[in-house]
Order: structure tokens, then sequence, then C-alpha cells
């Protein structure tokens, strides 16, 4: 995930302090992991640096002095261009939950065992999410960054699924190698 | 919300379709208010599981105990008359009556119990407000879509106030927005009267919205999952 991007979309919506930036990203991506004001930092120095955004003031209404950004033409051009880049279809090359199986059928461990409690983990988190979603409160973009975590839960479940019913075959096959 | 009062008891339930041992040994319990979803692969018996549960198949072998009553030991007559009074029932489709508008289908069952026109088309215009299906009164079943169909289907099962919901794949045929829009007025509705749902679904999203999964394999309860930590 772009960071940088990122906080170039939320200056497109006006000039910003980093606190603020940090505060809108956390509001926006329900789901996303929180960023960290460091973070937020170092990022607006670098787009400083490369002349995607620069400083437009600062402010110290009654407390600590806080430095404005604000995106840059080519700030916007970069952006625009991001945002109609395809992000490429990539699978999630390290699976661990793959990784798991085959490394508990080298051992001689649990595999099977493994696989439903993984599985019962993936089915608490999905109905946790379903309560998030679901619940009378919930904005359209709660909604949707919740059902963007389901659906990929949704496809390792079905992966493990398959994977569980294949058992015997898979360690037919790591056995032999 | 505590659902501890065993509503619907079945115990070392087998049943066998010509040489298909559909269940070999499934003890199932669902409790009064609760939404239980029953997951498992194609074929692994919840069908069979779910008609053996809601007296509309009885079982070889086990006890199916409803409200103190044997079920799977009660006459014909009586059976059918208590699944018309405490189960609603709702498939993956074809259950809505295609000559009958919406309104006439949801009202349907009250009237099979005598109650007049005029009172049975009131309650079941609610039912259809509840499940967000108002305006759809005068259609029939080929002229709605699939997921209004459902919440007719589903408007249809509650009409009669029953304590057990039992629905069997009711978002199979459907995409995940209709789905979804599908179950959460299921879930709504059926937590707001305190009715109890049998779910059976293979799709996890669907089974997302249960309190409880149970999962079936080759007939027999693989594996049992209790959601209510999260709430
Ligand atoms: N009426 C029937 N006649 C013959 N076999 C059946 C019948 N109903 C179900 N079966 C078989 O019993 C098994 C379990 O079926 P079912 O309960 O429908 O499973 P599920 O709903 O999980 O897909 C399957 O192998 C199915 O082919
Ligand atoms: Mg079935």
């Amino acid at each position: 995930m772009s960071t940088r991007h990122i906080l170039l979309g939320l200056l497109a919506g006006g000039p910003s302090h980093g606190y603020d930036l940090k505060r809108r990203h956390d509001e926006r991506f329900p789901q996303a992991r929180p960023l960290a004001y460091g973070q937020v930092y170092t990022t607006l120095q670098r787009l400083v640096r490369d002349g995607l955004a620069e400083i437009e003031g600062t402010d110290s209404a009654g407390g600590p002095e806080r430095t404005r950004y604000r995106s840059t033409d080519e700030g916007a051009r970069e952006l625009a261009k991001w945002t109609g880049e395809i992000t490429p279809p990539a699978p999630f090359v390290t699976n661990e939950i793959f990784a798991k199986v085959v490394c508990a059928i080298l051992a001689s461990t649990d595999p099977a065992g493994y696989l439903r409690a993984q599985r019962a983990a993936h089915m608490e988190r999905m109905r946790q999410l379903t309560a998030v979603k679901t619940a009378t409160d919930a904005d359209l973009a709660t909604v949707l960054s919740a059902d963007y975590a389901l659906s990929h839960l949704d496809a390792d479940l079905r992966w493990m699924t398959t994977t569980a019913a294949r058992l015997t075959t898979l360690t037919a096959e790591v056995d032999a190698a | 919300m505590s659902h501890e009062v065993p509503l619907l008891t079945a115990r070392a339930l087998a049943k066998t379709h010509g040489r298909t041992k559909a269940l070999r040994d499934a003890t199932i319990e669902l409790r009064a208010g609760e939404i239980l979803a029953v997951t498992g692969t194609s074929g692994s018996g919840k069908s069979t599981l779910l008609h053996c549960l809601a007296g509309i198949v009885r079982p070889d072998e086990g006890s199916v105990v409803y409200a103190g009553q044997r079920l799977d030991q009660l006459p014909d007559k009586r059976l059918s008359e208590l699944r018309r009074t405490e189960f609603g029932v709702v498939f993956q489709f074809g259950q809505l009556i295609p000559e009958l508008t919406a309104i006439d289908n949801v009202a349907l069952p009250l009237l099979l119990a005598g109650v007049g026109r005029a009172e049975a088309h009131k309650r079941a215009g609610a039912w259809m407000e509840r499940f967000g299906v108002r305006g759809q009164e005068e259609q029939r079943p080929g002229e709605m879509s699939g997921g209004q169909a459902q919440r007719v289907s589903m408007a249809r099962a509650l009409v009669t106030g029953p304590k057990i919901v039992f629905a069997d794949e009711p978002t199979g045929a459907l995409d995940s927005l209709a789905s979804e829009q599908v179950m959460a007025a299921m879930v709504h509705t059926a937590r707001e009267a305190g009715i109890a749902v049998l779910l059976i679904t293979h799709d996890h999203q669907v089974a997302a919205y249960a309190d409880r999964e149970v999962r079936l394999r080759d007939g027999a309860i693989e594996d049992s999952v209790d959601f209510e930590v999260a709430q």
C-alpha cells in the first residue's frame, strides 16, 4: 500500500497538518492499520523533497506549532496517475497457512486439527466483521472495508476447505519428496 | 444475548436414502432465539438433517424432541399441524406459488389456518414491510427479482409467528449484494421477534451472520463453533 499516494489523496481535499491527515486516514479506512504519526511525518517530508507537496504555512493557535502541507500540481498529476494504474492481481505468494500445513506433515503433527482450528478463527473474525457492518450506525465506508476483509477471509476459508479434503494426497506427496 | 434453553434437540440421527447413508450419527441442539448455521460441503447431509429436524422426513434412527414432544414419533396429522403453527421453512427457491400475487403468497398460511382475508392481508402486509418488500404486494413471483422473492418467502415463513425458521440455502441462488440484503433482513427480523433460525449454507459469508456454526461431514457432526464470545 502506498502511503505517499494515500496522503496525496487526502491532501487533494485541501491543505492539512500531519496529525489531521493521520486522523482522517484512520476514519476513512476503518479496517486498515492505523497510520503511525512518525510515518506520516517522514512521508510528508519525502513528498516535499520530491516536489509533490509543499509547506503552505504554520499554525500555532493556542498549541504547539504545526506545519500545514498542500499538494503541488506535480503531486496532483502523480495522484491521478496512481488512481488509474492497475494493481497487479498478484496472489499472496507467502501463504503462512500452507507453510504450516506442509510443516505439520513434515513434523508428523496434526495438519487436519490445525486447519480446523484455523478455520474456526477465520469464521470468528468473519462473524465480528459481519457484526461491524450490520450495526445500525455503520456507514458505507465501514461496510465496504468490512466486505473487503470478509471476501479475503472467505477466499482463505475456501482454500482451507479444499486443502483439508485433499490432505491424504498432499501428505503422500510431501512424504515422497 | 443468551440462548441457553434448548428448543429442539436431535440425538444420533441416521437416515439412509437408497444405499446412501445421508446421516450417520448427527446430534444437534437448537436453542431458543439463536441463529445456528449448519455448514458442510455439498452432499454432507445438510438438507437431510433439516428435513429430519423440521419433521418433513422421519429419521431411520435417533430422536427429535421439540418442546417436550418426540417429533419422530408424532402421528402424521399432529406433525403437520405442529409444522404449520410452530415452524417456518424457506428453501433456495420454488416455494412461492407462481399464480398468486406476493401478498396472497404471504397470506396463504393464515388463510389455510382459517384467518379471515382482510386480517390475513393486514398481517401479511406488516411482514412484507419488515422485509422491505412493501410495494411488491401485487407482483407475481415471476415479476420479482430473486432477492425480492426470497424476502417474500421469508415473510411467508414468519407470518404465522413460528418459533423456528428452517432455511435451506436461502441465498443460494442470489448474487452477493442481494444475498447480503436478504441475510441482514432475516437476521434482524428473527432477532427482533426472538425466532430461532436453523440456517443451512455452504457460504462462509452467510454463515458469519449466525451465533453458532455446526459443520457436517459425511453425515456426522465434524465440528461446532460458538461465536458468542465475540458479542
Ligand atoms: N431423496 C434422495 N434419494 C437418494 N439420495 C439422496 C436423496 N436425498 C439426498 N440424497 C443423498 O444423500 C446425501 C446427502 O444429501 P443432502 O442431505 O441433500 O446433502 P447436502 O444438503 O449437504 O448437499 C447425498 O449423497 C445425496 O446424494
Ligand atoms: Mg442441500
